[in-house]
């Protein structure tokens, strides 16, 4: 059943990627993205991972596309001619993608197994259960302290000065924006 | 957790495959809009590999899938509004017409 879902939900976001990378209007781009991000919502929800698909759905899908939408109303691109480019780029873009498709593939046959073997063979690691009992420690605290709990505490614990950092970026991003976005200071 | 394991091939597959039509698309398309649409599906193919590696790894993997957002949210911001500046400045955003660095 889950794997039915799965496949499902795969299908779409590929479906649906293709279509926002292939749509003439860049508003139709954009509104496929939003089914791409939806459909990738509900395959973390069959990950485990919850949090993330409910700020997957409020941030990304609600937020970073509503912004993209606003900029398209803004410019009131009023063309309807194809941006393709010319027969060369396309070759050049079946080559690039074909290549990184055929090196990405050998994902496909990746299993727990398979990585904790390749982890063991791996001279900086001596043994792969200690990493593998991280996966299960966390799983536990998951059990314990729910869904949210168990995102919260690594981000406000271990990874609490990455976090803050994160604050600098968003204020150099937001004086950016309005620098380059305003018509005179 | 054994049948959400089984799926960690599938999910890096899909999002090879969604990483691959990002690439795709920004080498076809000339729409700078469209070519940041293109980077924000990249940005979540990536996403998807660390949510499915964080099944493996604990929770870490999903906190890295924040920061990614985060980062998104911020370039998002800044490209659209250099976007509207360029914009502003040569009445189109098609990259063609766009070559001020060319000199």
């Amino acid at each position: 059943m889950t794997e039915a879902v799965f496949y499902f939900l795969g299908a779409c976001a590929i479906v649906t990627a293709a279509l926002c990378v292939l749509s003439r209007s860049p508003m139709a781009a954009v509104l496929w993205l939003v089914g791409t991000m939806l459909s990738l919502a509900g395959i973390y929800v069959l990950l485990n991972a919850e949090f993330v698909a409910a700020i997957q759905v409020l941030v990304y899908a609600g937020a970073v596309m509503v912004l993209f939408l606003f900029v398209i109303m803004l410019l009131n691109l009023g063309s309807a001619k194809s941006d393709l480019r010319g027969p060369s780029s396309v070759a050049a873009a079946v080559v690039i993608a074909g290549l990184l498709l055929v090196e990405l593939a050998a994902l496909w046959n990746y299993s727990p197994e398979r990585l904790a073997a390749e982890v063991a063979q791996s001279p900086a690691m001596s043994d792969p259960a200690s990493i593998f009992t991280a996966g299960e420690l966390a799983r536990q605290e998951t059990a314990a302290r729910g869904v949210i709990g168990g995102v919260a505490a690594p981000l406000f614990q271990t990874y609490l000065v990455p976090f803050e950092i994160t604050s600098i970026l968003l204020l150099a991003a937001i004086v950016g924006a309005v620098v380059l976005a305003k018509r005179r200071i | 957790m054994p049948e959400s394991a089984a799926l960690l091939g599938p999910s890096l597959a899909l999002s090879a495959v969604l990483f691959t039509l990002g690439v795709a698309g920004v080498v076809l398309r000339r729409n700078a809009i469209i070519l940041f649409v293109c980077i924000e599906l990249m940005l979540n193919a990536v996403n998807l590999t660390f949510v499915a590696l964080a099944q493996l790894h604990g929770a870490s993997g999903q906190i890295m899938v924040f920061f990614v957002m985060t980062v998104a949210a911020a370039e998002a911001a800044v490209g659209l509004a250099i976007i509207l500046a360029i914009f502003r400045h040569k009445q189109t955003v098609d990259l063609q017409n766009i070559n001020l660095l060319q000199g």
